[in-house]
């Protein structure tokens, strides 16, 4: 069954949802990069297992860089946290009227726990 | 602005509600999972034989193979039974829920019949595929 829908994709770029919107849009967007990393995580620890081939070093040299670590980083702790935070308000629903109460807090606890993340990295990245 | 929350009674329950709630509890089996992870780590020696990328290392991926180069003298007692099963509902609890994920992005962005059906055996072989694929290095390693 085919949908209809009136809405152009400009249209739904233009559209101003603001913080949940934000976060919804992260999730949907780190997940599939998730899902992306992971897929490949297997097949290179496959390949390398199985046949020595080069292809699954070529793989890991890839997400054993530190620019892709800073982002899997953000996706994989933005994905977890947020997750909880959909998780927490699907299974109390009338806990929805604090939707964006829990945003912020959600914010409050990703940043800290990210940057401390990505200072580590870049510290390592430093020292070679 | 007011919740309106309608009863589970009344909404019905099909596979897409089972989905729906299947997606929300192996989002917390998964956080279950990295928690054991995070107390075998610590038990195995995370506090002084491990650094940070190789507690993460088991956290997600509980395999001895997966943390190799660690100081951990011995990664024998690890690579046990338990361990393996672990490791293995890990992967189908994160599989399942990346699967109904990427198909549910795909119901929403795409509204060509023929091609949303075509994508959605190609997500559904790939991720299956990419699930076996997982368990046998899992159990092979």
């Amino acid at each position: 069954m085919g949908l209809k829908r009136n809405v152009s994709l400009k249209d739904g770029l233009r559209y101003q949802g603001k913080g949940p919107m934000l976060t919804y849009i992260l999730h949907r967007i780190s997940g599939l990069s998730i899902v992306l990393f992971v897929a490949l995580h297997i097949l290179a620890a496959f390949l390398s297992q199985q046949y020595s081939s080069s292809a699954g070093t070529f793989i890991n040299d890839i997400y054993e860089s530190w620019i892709f670590q800073i982002y899997i980083i953000f996706c994989g702790l933005f994905h977890a946290i947020n997750g909880l935070r959909i998780v927490i308000l699907d299974l109390w629903p009338k806990l929805i009227e604090y939707q964006n109460e829990a945003i912020w807090i959600e914010w409050l606890v990703f940043l800290p726990i990210y940057g401390m993340a990505v200072f580590v990295i870049i510290r390592t990245a430093l020292a070679g | 602005m007011k919740s309106r929350t309608v009863s589970m009674a009344k909404r019905g329950f099909n596979f897409e509600t089972t989905m729906w709630i299947f997606t929300r509890l192996s989002a917390l089996a998964m956080y279950l999972f990295a928690l054991i992870g995070v107390i075998g780590a610590l038990i195995m020696g995370a506090r002084t034989q491990m650094n940070m990328a190789d507690l993460i290392r088991w956290t997600f991926m509980p395999n001895p193979n997966h943390v190799l180069n660690t100081n951990v003298a011995d990664l024998v007692p690890w690579s046990t039974a338990f361990w393996k099963l672990t490791g293995s509902a890990f992967v189908f609890f994160a599989a399942s829920h990346g699967l109904h994920g990427v198909l549910s992005v795909i119901e929403d962005y795409l509204t060509h019949p023929g091609l949303r059906k075509f994508l959605r055996l190609v997500v559904f072989v790939i991720l299956v595929v990419m699930t076996a694929i997982g368990i046998y290095v899992l159990w092979t390693s």
